[in-house]
């Protein structure tokens, strides 16, 4: 992360912006569709990145903060019948709330102690989707309508259920949250985040408050999960208790791990690579999560860093 | 029946699941203690050895209190050695670094749920309780192996402590526990005492499994709940103390009994989990532990 190569970075991150575009012209209509999801769930990497990258937080419940912009945009659409713009902005209002008062809570602890309190607040919201099964329909889920998911300009409506305006909206969201990422990483704020992820007691020596950078880190970090969240109920129009599960709390460490924690591309790269690992073997064995299990060993064992992180170490040291 | 007779079956059937969970979450709570590691599989354990003894009792046959004890020594057995493994070529190489050993340790819970799912198969599969007496209370019959299984479980955590406290092996666990460096000093194998814990840990949660399997069926999921309830046992005794967890298996497996027999059991399991998080907040060192170090 060295000073000198803002415009290279900028100029990478344009480019595999570009090349996503590009490609959607390219890709037969599986991948496409596929590549779609993707971008999504690599927001929610992204997001999750933030948090574990670059302060070092391990937490074991962001599905919870997916899971809040799913159901939060999901609900507005269905129970309230607001439209799409609307309802994606309550999704991400309803994560950063619940990130709020998770990480004021959660932040009082710290090392092993948090991973295992974000599990739990994770699991109570788990519970609570389960146990409200009138509204969020249980662990059946809810179908998004069709109908509902237009997005209207004055004359012109877009339907969110056509193919291409679901990929380029996928890429838009995805393209905004990397360029912010990439500036709140290479900010004075993003340096003190690092910073305490080195040494949080020299950090607070300097007259750093940690514990307010903390949770901001949080809140951000949810509210990005929380995007991710409100999007794929959009996009993909279901609505499910199953992404409030550990299971989803545990697929984006497994992603931003695999591509490189601390990288701004490594979560997209993680979650690419982790998804075409799932999509080859199925047509083999359908146990995945045997492979999910195994590449997690493998990773901590003899992978600590990553794709990009390894990449970043042997030769491009300006990777941001 | 009136309320009276209800509350007391609702207090057995709450000691029951409080007899598995003691021993369940002292596997996990030894490990925490000595190794200063979390082992999110440890519930996976806990369903091998149920998986492994309805597998036993099937290959043996003839009368069903034969299979069962094979079953009660030869399933802990595997399952100690399965973890002996994996803490040798896992977490040793991690040099068990907390945050690296539950990423590790929940790459194993998939490996071994997975592994269950392809052998074992979906189905969940009753194993016959080795004998079945009733006895005969005056407003109801109460299975004779639950309260069996109470016995059981007091006898093993009492010998569990009693090795602790007054053998050789127990004293060099707790020298390894309070300072595993100048233990090493004074010339303790702590590698070797790390791998056994471990295993020990992992054996404790597959004799609980084994006693349950006849009570409730084996299914490769039943890892789950136990997990959680240990987590909750461990985390309100106070991390790494044994009477401490077995006060906490008493409160919360009694009051689990209790609460879902007159509530329902989601409603049970949220002010459950809301609870011991708000604990681990507010008092890290749990309700009887003593300050950490």
């Amino acid at each position: 992360m060295s000073e000198a190569s803002p415009a290279k970075a900028y100029t990478l991150h344009l480019g595999v912006i570009a090349l996503l575009f590009v490609l959607s012209f390219l890709l037969p209509e599986y991948y496409h569709g596929l590549l779609a999801r993707i971008m999504v769930l690599a927001v929610f990497a992204m997001g999750y990145n933030m948090l574990f990258g670059y302060v070092g937080l391990l937490s074991l419940g962001h599905a919870m903060f997916f899971a809040a912009g799913l159901y939060g945009a999901g609900l507005a659409v269905i129970q309230l019948g607001w439209n799409v713009p609307l309802a994606f902005l309550g999704g991400i209002a309803c994560g950063a709330v619940l990130a709020l008062g998770i990480g004021l809570l959660a932040l009082r602890t710290t090392g092993v102690a948090f991973m295992i309190v974000t599990m739990m607040f994770a699991q109570v919201f788990y519970l609570l989707i389960l146990y409200f099964a009138t509204w969020t329909g249980g662990d059946q889920g809810m179908v998004v309508p069709q109908p509902a998911r237009v997005l209207s300009f004055g004359a012109t409506a877009l339907e969110l259920t056509n193919p291409t305006v679901r990929y380029m909206t996928a890429l838009a969201l995805f393209s905004i949250v990397l360029l912010v990422t990439l500036a709140i990483v290479r900010s004075r704020y993003g340096r003190v985040l690092v910073a305490i992820r080195e040494n949080e007691e020299r950090t607070k020596m300097l007259g750093y408050d940690t514990f307010s950078n903390k949770l901001a880190a949080v809140v951000i970090s949810g509210t990005i999960c929380a995007a991710s969240g409100a999007a794929y109920a959009l996009l993909f129009g279901y609505v499910g208790s199953s992404f409030a599960s550990v299971q989803y709390s545990i697929l984006p460490l497994l992603w931003v791990l695999l591509g490189g924690a601390a990288t701004t591309l490594g979560p997209l790269i993680g979650t690419l690579f982790m998804y075409y690992v799932i999509d080859i073997t199925s047509g083999y064995t359908s146990a995945y999560l045997l492979i999910v299990g195994i590449a997690l060993i493998l990773l901590v064992l003899f992978f600590p860093k990553g794709i990009l992180g390894s990449v970043r170490q042997r030769w491009l040291g300006w990777l941001p | 029946m009136h309320f009276g007779p209800h509350l007391l079956l609702a207090a057995l059937e709450g000691l029951v699941t409080s007899a598995v969970l003691a021993l369940t979450a002292l596997g996990l709570s030894l490990v925490f203690g000595v190794m200063r590691v979390v082992n999110v599989a440890h519930g996976e354990f806990f369903m091998l050895g149920a998986v492994l003894a309805w597998a036993i009792t099937t290959a043996i046959g003839g009368h069903p209190a034969l299979g069962f004890l094979a079953a009660l020594v030869i399933a802990p057995l595997i399952v100690g050695a399965l973890a002996l493994v994996a803490e040798r070529l896992v977490l040793r190489r991690l040099n068990y670094n907390p945050e690296a050993t539950i990423v590790a340790t929940i790459g194993m819970l998939y490996i071994i749920q997975q592994l269950a799912l392809t052998f074992y198969g979906p189905e969940a599969r009753p194993v016959e309780p080795p004998f079945s007496y009733r006895i005969l209370l005056p407003w109801f019959g109460y299975s004779g192996y639950k309260l069996s299984v109470i016995a059981a479980s007091a006898l093993l955590l009492l010998a569990t402590w009693l090795v602790l406290t007054r053998t050789k092996i127990g004293l060099v666990m707790r020298a390894t526990q309070y300072d595993s460096e100048t233990a090493q000093a004074f010339g303790i194998p702590v590698g070797r005492v790390y791998g056994g814990v471990f295993a020990l840990g992992a054996m404790l949660a597959a004799i609980a499994a084994v006693l349950i399997v006849p009570i409730s069926q084996a299914h490769y999921l039943m890892g789950q709940d136990p997990l959680l309830l240990s987590f909750i046992v461990v985390i309100i005794g106070g991390l790494g103390s044994l009477r401490g967890t077995v006060v906490a298996a008493v409160l919360i497996g009694m009051s689990d009994g209790i609460i879902s027999m007159f509530f329902s059991p989601t409603l049970a399991k949220i002010i459950a989990t809301l609870l011991v998080a708000m604990v681990l907040v507010f008092r890290p060192q749990g309700l009887f532990g003593t300050a950490s170090r």
